[in-house]
This record gives structure tokens, sequence and C-alpha cells, in this order.
């Protein structure tokens, strides 16, 4: 099955069977090794992506699904470079150790700011819950995750004076 | 002018602060190359690995459907395998089964095919007859030997440790007599579970070969072992054999011995087909087959003054290894040092047996045998303060070993215990003492309580370990005036790369950005040893510090005035050609340590940490919710405060998983949960807040000021405190590992039932 979709800004093919992942879409013929491969089936969150904005499992998403939607993985967060507020404050925090979990944890993350800019910590932790990690006992996630948001937040003050 | 050299000393040194780490832009941009992100090399197969399904019997045949097309599948079995032992410390343990089984899943055929759905047919393709043996699951029948399932008696390893009395007499009689004296006796048993190490990376390996030889990269923490490995498996010279590490997504100890046989088996099946071949476990395969946590029982009896003066104790450790050696030796070795905990014993008798059992080899995992003894030392301190009516956080305050004392092992202890700071920063962070004193707080069906657990952990290897390893580290002098550290420590997520380079960077007195780490390969490091045993900082770090400056004092005798190190270095390479520093490590003169009768200095040094748990129990469904932890720990210097945090948060939350929710549950050797979704990690939600605090005790060898060793020293602490909060929220009593609700409500009906 040929599908055309967005992914992280660009339109792109693939041409696989529709029960085909939409993990293995991105790890294989689109070339974006970011999403990992936890579990295979929808209890890690390391292969999250965003779906049309949504967080999602891509390793439980049929990519016969995808035709005309838009992906977003961590690839498209933004680069070496030019990290985005969200992905300097993981590094800069100590969110991110072995880093396995840290593109699902983003996707998370990304997803809870673009909807709320201002989280507590028992938001942070909600929306992140999908996501498991071994290494940090998820504290400093936490912690660069509210860094972030308030970075945010500061940025579209200073923006909007 | 500006001075060069005061440049370079007004330069801000980067030990103790918060640097971004070095690998940090890579894992937040998805950048990062773990294993199986490596494109596939041309031609590359796939590979898959059956395995026996009986727990133990002897292999009579395999069978090969003949209606399948087997023309472009690669098939190895053991008749395949050069030298069938995987090279460790015993020659036990096959590559490939050849007759005998000794657990579920002991790997017998191994395939590749270029095709993924067709290796799966493949693996459907293949039967094995296997005529069933009795087998033993059970670490007491093990001991009792009806069965044998493992050398003469099933026992693997026996270890005792003595002190005061019973150093005059090896049986029990002196320690028993010892115990007998005192005015208060308490007796109790304990026991642990298996645990999986569950790092969110599966394992998986990539390998091939060519011209130059074998070849292996994937997801490991000591390069050196696969490089061992291979070197018995394949009869191969060191120069042939070429082992390195991809990005590890965690490893916890699961990733030290086991990745040796995937890259055998990689390497197997790439020899036969002449194709490289990746070897990738899924969830289910992974936490099947690979190591898990040695479960353990332990029988204790001590005897102690009406006050609370700690005066004897005998203690009886028993460890299940699985059906091979593997690391178990060590691990119970580690286990049996800690178990007097960190308290101070006039008179000590500590046994240690580990036996085989049909299941699995239990290896490697954090904490390498002490979270066991500790989980029963510091219940057992918990009873004991239930019977003479004080709290247990002042019992053991009163008995912590200090400055001067001795252990269990009679070593002098020569500084750097930071164990009284600790308790006192987390007892006043949870006002502990006042709370506990006020009791559990009920609120309608929900029992809140606190608990404590003090601990020490030793740093680098056991007693005269490091002085057989001989790890070494190198440091080569790039041009600019930069260094590059090449070591086989492996950064596995606890921020290695950046560590050592900020140790070097302060040691040589250049930019923490002048300093680069190479990849671990065996091609190119030295061994350094393995990355294990909270060593990678204290042992290893400590030669990156002696190598890094004594290639800038070699830049600096050359500097002339006025010239930068930069132009110093070039010049120098220019004029002398390539400059590098090989430093190997030499422990401390005074460790002495006799290993027959095992005594002396354990360790050249001990971390520390007291944590404080507080839980909230649900009397109606006896779920346990973990509130808040808080913990303090000596951790000599810290180096990356953040990252230590990190470490020290990450691995209490690896023990409060274990205490409370982590279970493997077995039916006749084989695994009944194999997956994320039974196998139950803490999630974000599950996991309390961290409040951690760091004491800094300096340990006079350790580097960039004292570090001392820190890697599993948290796994030991979480689930005695939680065990000690349950029971003050609840006054339930549970001395069996995991707390699960069920095990709570199977308490709490006794203790109905009692009343
Ligand atoms: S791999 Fe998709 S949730 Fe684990
Ligand atoms: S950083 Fe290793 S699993 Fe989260």
């Amino acid at each position: 099955m040929k599908v055309a979709f967005k992914v992280n800004g660009v339109q792109r093919h693939v041409d696989m069977a529709p029960l085909a992942r939409l993990l293995d879409a991105l790890r294989g013929p689109l070339g974006l090794a970011g999403a990992k491969e936890g579990c295979g089936e929808g209890e890690c969150g390391t292969c999250a992506v965003l779906l049309d904005g949504v967080p999602v499992n891509s390793c439980l998403v049929p990519i016969g699904q995808c035709d005309g939607r838009e992906v977003v993985s961590v690839e498209g967060l933004g680069a070496i470079g030019h990290l985005s507020p969200l992905q300097a404050c993981m590094a800069e925090h100590g969110g991110a150790q072995c880093g396995i979990c840290t593109p699902g944890m983003l996707i998370a993350a990304e997803a809870l700011l673009r909807r709320n800019s201002d989280p507590t910590a028992h938001d942070v932790r909600t929306a992140i819950a999908g996501n498991l990690c071994r290494c940090t006992g998820y504290e400093r996630i936490v912690q660069s995750i509210l860094h972030a948001a308030y970075e945010l937040r500061s940025s579209d003050k200073g923006a909007a004076e | 002018m500006v001075d060069a050299k005061k440049a370079r000393e007004t330069r801000e040194p980067v030990v103790g602060e918060n640097v971004v780490r070095v690998d940090g832009a890579a894992k937040v941009t998805g950048g990062a190359r773990y294993v199986d992100d490596i494109p596939p090399m041309p031609g590359e197969l796939h590979g898959a690995t059956v395995r026996s399904r009986v727990p133990r019997g002897i292999l009579r045949a395999i069978a090969f459907d003949p209606s399948f097309d087997w023309s472009d599948v690669t098939v190895v079995t053991a008749k395949d395998v050069p030298d069938n032992v995987v090279q460790l410390i015993v020659d036990d343990q096959p590559v490939l089964a050849a007759e005998r089984i000794n657990h579920m899943y002991e790997p017998v055929v191994l395939l590749a095919c270029s095709d993924k759905a067709k290796l799966a047919r493949a693996y459907a393709a293949v039967t094995l007859d296997i005529e069933p043996l009795p087998a033993v699951f059970d670490m007491e029948e093990s001991l009792a030997a009806e069965t044998v399932i493992w050398g003469e008696a099933n026992v693997q390893n026996r270890y005792l440790i003595t002190k005061g009395a019973a150093d005059t007499d090896e049986s029990e009689a002196a320690i028993d007599v010892a115990i007998a004296a005192c005015e208060v006796v308490v007796r109790g048993s304990y026991s642990t579970h298996h645990q999986e190490q569950l790092y969110i990376e599966p394992n998986g390996m990539i390998a091939w070969w060519d011209e130059a030889g074998a070849h292996a990269t994937g997801s490991l923490q000591c390069p050196f072992y696969v490089h061992k490995a291979f070197k018995r498996c394949f009869h191969l010279e060191p120069e042939q054999i070429h082992i390195t590490q991809a990005v590890t997504g965690g490893g916890f100890g699961g990733k030290e011995e086991y990745p040796s046989l995937i890259a055998l088996h990689a390497a197997l099946l790439a020899k036969k087909s002449g194709r490289p071949v990746r070897i990738i476990y899924d969830r289910v395969e992974d936490i099947e087959a690979t190591t898990k946590r040695h479960p353990s029982r332990s029988w204790i009896e001590s005897g102690c003054d009406r006050d609370g003066t700690l005066r004897a104790l005998k203690m009886r450790v028993m460890m299940d290894a699985g059906a091979y050696v593997t690391l178990s030796p060590v691990v119970l070795s580690r286990g049996v040092l800690h178990a007097g905990g960190c308290y101070r014993w006039a008179d000590v008798r500590i046994e240690g047996i580990g036996v085989a059992t049909n299941t699995p080899p239990n290896g490697a995992f954090r904490g390498f045998g002490a979270p066991q003894t500790i989980w029963a030392i510091e219940r057992h301190l918990d009873a004991v303060a239930r019977q003479l009516g004080l709290d247990a956080g002042e019992l053991k305050v009163r008995n912590m070993l200090v400055e001067g004392d001795t252990t269990s092992t009679s070593q002098t202890l020569r500084g750097s215990v930071g164990g009284t700071e600790c308790v006192e920063r987390a007892f006043e962070a949870s006002d502990y003492l006042a709370r506990r004193r006020a009791g559990p707080s009920v609120l309608g069906r929900k029992a809140r309580g606190l608990g404590c657990a003090v601990f020490m952990h030793g740093g680098g290897f056991t007693g005269s370990g490091e002085r057989m390893l001989k790890g070494k580290v190198a440091v080569d002098l790039l041009a600019g005036g930069r260094l590059e550290i090449r070591s086989g420590s492996t950064d596995i997520g606890q921020g290695t790369e950046t560590v050592f380079a900020q140790i070097a960077a302060d040691a040589a007195g250049i930019p923490f950005e002048h300093v680069s780490v190479a990849v671990p390969s065996t091609t190119h490091v030295p061994d350094s040893g393995p990355t294990v045993a909270s060593r990678t900082v204290m042992v290893v770090g400590a030669i990156v510090e002696r190598a890094a400056k004594e290639l800038a004092a070699r830049v600096e005798a050359s500097r002339r005035p006025g010239e930068t190190f930069a132009a110093a270095g070039d010049r120098l390479l220019a004029k002398e050609g390539p400059q590098s520093a090989l430093v190997q490590y030499e422990p401390p003169a005074w460790v002495n340590w006799d290993d027959k009768k095992y005594k002396g200095d354990a360790y050249p040094v001990y971390a520390w940490m007291c944590d404080v748990a507080e839980v909230e129990v649900d009397l109606d469904t006896f779920e346990v919710k973990v509130l808040n932890f808080w913990s303090a720990a000596d951790v000599g210097k810290a180096i990356h405060p953040l990252m230590c945090k990190g470490q020290l948060e990450g691995g209490s939350l690896q023990a409060i998983g274990w205490a409370l929710s982590e279970e493997v549950v077995w039916k006749a050797g084989a695994i009944v949960n194999p997956r994320m979704t039974n196998y139950i990690i803490p999630t974000a939600l599950d996991a309390p807040p961290f409040e951690t605090f760091l004491v800094e005790a300096p340990y006079e060898h350790g580097p960039s000021g004292g570090a001392k060793g820190i890697g599993e020293l948290p796994m030991d602490g979480g689930a005695p405190a939680v065990a000690a909060a349950v029971e003050h929220a609840t006054g339930l009593i549970i001395n069996h590992l995991p707390l699960t609700p069920e095990r709570l409500f199977a308490a709490w009906l006794n203790s109905e039932a009692a009343q």
C-alpha cells in the first residue's frame, strides 16, 4: 500500500503492507531511528510520536492509518545546534541518562506543553506515565520538563511585551 | 600579554559543576545510535535463537522440517562451535547446548536469514527432541541434593566470615556461646526474590568477520569480557578480535556478562554464513533468557544488650545461582561482605552458600548480592528495635560504624566515613524522629508511616581484586592542546564520558571542551577492567586523573615562556611524535586482604547512605504508595552533583520497584510474565518525588578531591526503608520480598487471626 503523509513537516511516501507498523516505517524506509522499540506492545512509550499532534505509540499504529496525516518524531523537535528549549532542558537538567527513553519522553512532554504551558509536577507525571524510564527515577525528567515550561512561558511573555 | 599559565589557572574548574553531559545533544535529538539504530551492513542477516523450552533434560535430536526450504537459512548447532564454553569464572556454561539441558531457555540452535518473516518460519520448522529429567527449582531442595543437577552436590560456592569469638572456632559453637551470653537474643529469617534489570533497550549485537578477524558491536558494559569469550570460543589471537560498544540503553549489570553469549551467537552465524549477522532480542526473549538478580534466603540470630548495643551476629545466607556459575561466586561474596550491614559487631559468623537450580543463570545486577543481605540485616535491626521498644532509627544510629571501628571482616575504617552526617541530613529533612514518635497517621482507609534504612557499599573490586585486575587507561595528546581519554569503561547512561572529561580537564588544567573520550573498542583502548562494582569513577577515574596530569606535565615542561598550552602541545607533537600517558591502577598499599580467611580490607572505602521512605497503605486494597523519599549519600566528592543525584534516585526507584511491584513469576521453570505488561516497574506516577542530599567525606585516593563509587549504593536501601515504613503505617511485619498487596493481605489476615 502506498502511503503519503507528512513527517516532521516534510511530505514523505512509503510503500508497505497496510498493517506494517508506523514504527517500522520510521526506522526503516524513512531513516528516522529516533523512535525506539522497547517492548513492541504499547507498554513502554519509547516509540512515541505525535500523530496529528496527539502522542501515540508508533508500535501500535498500522501505517495504513497514516495516509494524509502528520507525524512528528523526536527528529522533528529540533536538531543538534538547534535544540528546542524542551530538548535543551532535558539535556541540561538530568532528564536523559542512557537516553533510550528520551525520544518518547520528549514527545509526551511536547504534547503536554502544547496544551498546558503551566503544568504542575503532577501534570507532568501524568503526561509521561506511559513512558517508562529505568535510569532516572523520573525526578530529573519531571524537573527538566518543568524547567522547559518555565522557559517557554518566559520567552512567550518576552515576545508579547 | 596574557600569561598562558595564568590563563590556565584562572580557567573555571569543572569538577563539582553540572556541565551539560557530552552525549546530551545526541540523546535528545534521536541522533544517538544504539545497536539497532546502526544501518544494516551489506548482505546482513537477522539471527534468531531456538531454546530448549524444557527445564532439564537430555537433548536427543534436532529435527529440521524437510518440507521447509532451508537453502537461504544459516543453521548453527553445538557441532559448529569451536570451543563450546562461555569464558567467565567456571567452564560450565556451553555457548550452545550439546547434550545436557539445564534450564528452560537454554540456547540450542541458531538460525539466520535475510528475510525476517522467513526466519520466523524457519524457527517454527525446528523441533528439539529432549528427554526430560527431574528438575530442581528451589534453593533448599537443591541444597538437600536428592537430585543432583550441578557438580557433586549442587553447591557452587561457600564463604565464611568470622570475627571475635568465632575466630577461634569455625563451627557454630563459639558464636552460639557468644550470642547466648547476650541480654537480648533476636532471631529471624528473611528472603528476597528475582529481579529483572529491565533496561529499556533490549540486548542486541551485530557481528561480522573479515581479514582482520572477528568483529562485534552492540549493547554492552564490558567489551573485554566479550573479547575474552571470543578468544576462548574461536581460539583467536587477541589482535584478531574487535569488540566495540554501541550507545547502550541501560545495563544495571544486565549487560555485564550476558552480551558475551549473544555476541558469540551472532559471530557463529556470521562465520558460517560469511555475512554480518544482527541479533536483537525482543522484550519477551530478553526477560526470559537473560540474567536476573539472585534470589536469597537469610537466617539471622543476634545478641545485644538491653540498651540496644549490638554484640554478636550469626548469619547464614543462601543464594540461587541458577543453572550455571556465571558470576555467582562474586555476587555471593559481595553479599556476605555486606551482610553485617554498617554496624559494629564484636563477634561475627557469616556463612554464604550458593546453590544451583534449573532456572536461567542469575547474574550481575546493581548491588551484586548486597541488596539481598542488606534487606536481611536492616529488617533484622527493625526486629531488634521492636523487641527492645526502641525506634529502629535510633538503634541503627547507636550502632553505626564510625572511623576507627572494625567491620565484620575486621577491617578498620580509616576515614571517609560519612554515615552519621547522612543520617542527620535524611532524618532532619524528613522529620523522621518526631514523626516516628507521633506514630502512623490513619485517615479513613489510608495509613501513612515512615521508615529508614542505613547502609554502606564498598567501592571497587573486593579485596585483592583490583590488584589482580590491573586496570589501565591511556590519555593521548591531540593537536590544539586537546586530550583524548582511551578507556575500556563504558558509558551506559551513568555519565562516565562526562565525568571522565571533567576529571581530566581539571587534572590537566584545560577547558572541559578540550577533552574527548574515545569509543570503547578493544582494538583501540586498554583494558580498564569491567564497568561494574561501583569502580568506574573511583578506580578508573583515579587513573584518568593521573594520566591527564602526567601528560599535561610533559607539555608544561616543554612550554616556552608566554606560549599557550595548545602551542606547546603542538610543538611537542611535531618534535617528538605521538604523546600519550598509559597509567595502571595500584590500590593503596595498605589494602590488606586475606582471601582464604575472608578477613581484612574488603574494600578500600565505602560510600554511605541513609534513606527515609514515607508510604501510604490502602487498608482495603493493601496497595502501597511511596509518597516521599528522602536520602542523603556520602559520595566522597560529587564531580557532577546533578548526575550523582540522578544515579542515586534511579537506583532508589529500582529498589522501590523490587520491594513493591516487580516479581518474576515462575511455573515449572518457565517465566509466566516475560512482558512489560505484567512485569511491573514503576511509572512516573508510581515514583515518589525524591529529595536527595549529597554529603562529601572525601576518600584520599579518589579522583578530583576524593570521589567514591556510588553506582550500586542506592539499590541497597529502598526495599528495607519501604518495608519499615509499611510496618510503621500498619504494624504488618514483612520479611520476605516483594511487598505485594497479596502478601500484605495475607500478613494482615494472620495478624487479625492472631488477635
Ligand atoms: S515499543 Fe511501542 S510502546 Fe514499547
Ligand atoms: S534514561 Fe535510561 S531509560 Fe530513561
